[in-house]
């Protein structure tokens, strides 16, 4: 188990609350709507700090203005995948952004076994450093049973 | 070409004294090109000089003038190296009837030629170089730029900039949160990164040293950096989030500065961190070489306010904001509006604005008298820092919005549960207001009681309210906009 005080993973804007309900995702959706930004949901079973490039379930749904059908994909992606990190995120298109502009965390796995530090002694009092996701250890797939 | 009041020929070269004004600095009917630099400085002339005169001298100082006539000028193209003084407004509420004495906005264009590229020494050795200790003013303070996008696209901007910093942080749509390490002098490398390690842990995104902790007696740089990368990384490990620590490596040399940003680079930092003091071509250096090394570079405005502060004498920090975002940091401490230190809430949103837009327009309310094209000039994260604590979070959020390094040193250290739950205050006490305000709610009003809503399910959240909920600095600013509402028409 994670020893942060939250002891789960708290990457993405809403970690530090309790899980969204799908209400509180909606608002959220609505929000990233009315900012004309599109948004897609990705998944993984690899929350590396640095693992950037999530699965995407499915391109970002640039056409779907409807926070409710938005909301029925995030369901969906949780029906398919209900032991992964899944989470949202908004793409904004304009000019000098171009980015990301909101990420949040909509599911997690039920048991969130966390990370090891690897040190490796170097020269000097240099240490290298390797953030190990435990949950690598087993192959793609059957990470989080 | 040259207005009615310029001498001309043989009688504007004649040997001995002659009004700046009639030397062609003064210049009402000049016609602004789009590649010419403006100034405007705020000037209180001395008793008897009129505000054109010392408008002209002014542009005159700061551009080809001296005191004398010279007769080499005219082995120069010189009509086009003069500064042309070509606009000077009376200051709204100064001068008789008033508690100050007679101020004038005076604006000077400058030629493009005068400057070179990509040198913000040479563009200030010009534009702040003598004029500020001329008899001629009483008082002179620069309170704005026009940098025109041929001159600034001369330059590298942000090493990184607010949206590659995100993306390299994995941290999206909400401020992101810091803390300076506390004390600022004494603590030992191990100590000092104890500090790091709670605070990120709990939930912070940086850490900071301090300006002036650089390698003093009590903890030498590299034992500092070895201990706070540690530091980083556990807590890195401990959260699955991306952490850093801005290592300060301000030295006494560029090449020390350099060795140690080296040093921070083969840790495996992500984020190096200069003082303004170190002067604006070391400035320059560092953010050459940030950009080359994939690190961000984090400025603290060091000194700053010994001239920036008073609003007779000196240069409006918005213009220290132009210039760093030219020389090419990616993060300014650009105050906090409601915390310890000095801030007029129009005049800091007027920062923000010269730091991350695009295009910003003229807005008087904020101290900005011109147009700026940014050229696509990287964004700079402007940082809050000081006195600020997590039952301001509605404030914070509404006055600085999302693109902002929030940074808790005393609300997250002087937790009385620990650094650790005073990160989880301020982190818990963050997401509980993006969340409200992005669903619509009123949180400039409603700001208090989402906190304490919160707080109800968050023991340290309230902890740190019960302590320091009710602190607030409120002072009158000393330097705030001078405009009129609605411009009256004149007869």
């Amino acid at each position: 188990m994670m020893t942060n005080p939250s002891k789960i993973v708290t990457q993405g804007q809403f970690s530090f609350l309790p899980p969204l309900t799908d209400e509180e995702i909606t608002k959220q959706i609505k929000y990233a709507l009315d900012q004309g930004w599109s948004l897609g949901i990705e998944y993984s079973d690899d929350p590396h700090p640095r693992n950037t490039y999530w699965e995407m379930f499915g391109n970002p749904m640039f056409d779907m203005k409807d926070p409710a059908g938005i909301l029925m994909e995030v369901n969906n992606a949780r029906k398919t995948f209900p032991n992964y990190y899944i989470r949202v995120t908004a793409f904004s298109a304009v000019r000098g952004v171009e980015s990301v502009t909101m990420s949040y965390i909509v599911n997690r796995p039920k048991a969130e076994p966390g990370f090891g530090l690897t040190r490796q002694e170097t020269g000097g009092r240099t240490q290298r450093y390797t953030i190990h996701s435990y949950a690598t250890d087993k192959p793609e797939g059957e990470r989080y049973k | 070409m040259a207005s009615e009041t310029m001498k001309e020929g043989k009688e504007r070269y004649k040997s001995g004294v002659i009004p700046y004004k009639k030397m062609g600095y003064w210049e009402p009917d000049y016609d602004i090109k789009e590649t010419d630099v403006l100034a405007m400085f705020r000037l209180t002339p001395q008793a008897g000089v009129p505000a054109d005169e010392c408008a002209a001298a002014v542009a005159g100082e700061s551009s080809t003038a001296t005191w004398t006539v010279v007769w080499t000028d005219r082995l120069t193209a010189c009509e086009m190296y003069r500064a042309k003084a070509y606009r000077v407004d009376p200051v709204p509420n100064t001068g008789p009837g008033t508690k100050t004495e007679q101020q004038y906005f005076a604006y000077i264009a400058y030629d493009i030629d005068l400057f070179e590229s990509n040198s913000i020494a040479n563009l200030t050795a010009s534009i702040i170089g003598n004029v500020f200790g001329m008899k001629a003013v009483k008082a002179l303070r620069l309170e704005d730029m026009r940098i025109p996008v041929a001159y600034l696209k001369t330059f590298q901007g942000p090493a990184t900039g607010v949206v590659v910093e995100r993306e390299r942080m994995d941290k999206f749509g909400r401020p992101l949160l810091g803390a300076t390490t506390k004390p600022k002098l004494g603590l030992s490398g191990r100590n000092y990164g104890r500090v790091v390690y709670e605070a990120l842990k709990g939930g912070l995104d940086f850490m900071k040293d301090d300006e002036n902790i650089n390698s003093q007696s009590f903890m030498h740089w590299r034992d500092r950096f070895l201990y706070c990368t540690d530091a980083v990384n556990k807590a890195s490990a401990a959260t699955g989030e991306v952490k850093g620590h801005y290592m300060n490596v301000t030295a006494g040399t560029v090449e020390e500065m350099i060795e140690r940003a080296e040093f921070a680079k083969e840790l495996g930092s992500i984020i190096i961190m200069i003082d303004l003091v170190i002067g604006y071509s070391s400035i320059q250096t560092m953010a050459i070489w940030a950009r080359n090394n994939d690190m961000i570079l984090h400025l603290h405005r060091a000194g700053n306010s010994t001239y920036s502060r008073q609003k007779n004498h000196g240069m409006a920090f918005r213009v220290i904001c132009k210039w760093m975002r030219m020389a090419g940091v990616d993060h300014i401490h650009a105050g906090t509006v409601v915390g310890k230190l000095e801030g007029d809430p129009m005049m800091i949103r007027g920062y923000y604005d010269t730091l991350l837009d695009q295009q910003t327009p003229i807005q008087l309310e904020k101290g900005i008298f011109f147009e700026q094209d940014w050229a696509s000039l990287n964004k700079c994260m402007p940082v809050a820092s000081g006195g600020i604590h997590a039952g301001q979070m509605h404030q914070l959020l509404h006055y600085l919005g999302d693109d902002v390094v929030l940074q808790f040193g005393g609300g997250t250290i002087g937790h009385p549960d620990g650094i650790q739950a005073g990160a989880v205050a301020n982190r818990t006490a963050l997401e509980v207001m993006v969340q409200a305000r992005n669903e619509g709610r009123d949180i400039w009003n409603e700001g208090p009681q989402i906190l304490q809503n919160a707080a109800k399910w968050c023991a340290p959240l309230k902890a740190g309210l019960d302590t320091w909920g009710s602190i607030s600095f409120n002072y009158e600013s000393t330097d705030s906009p001078d405009y009129v509402v609605t411009p009256t028409a004149s007869s």
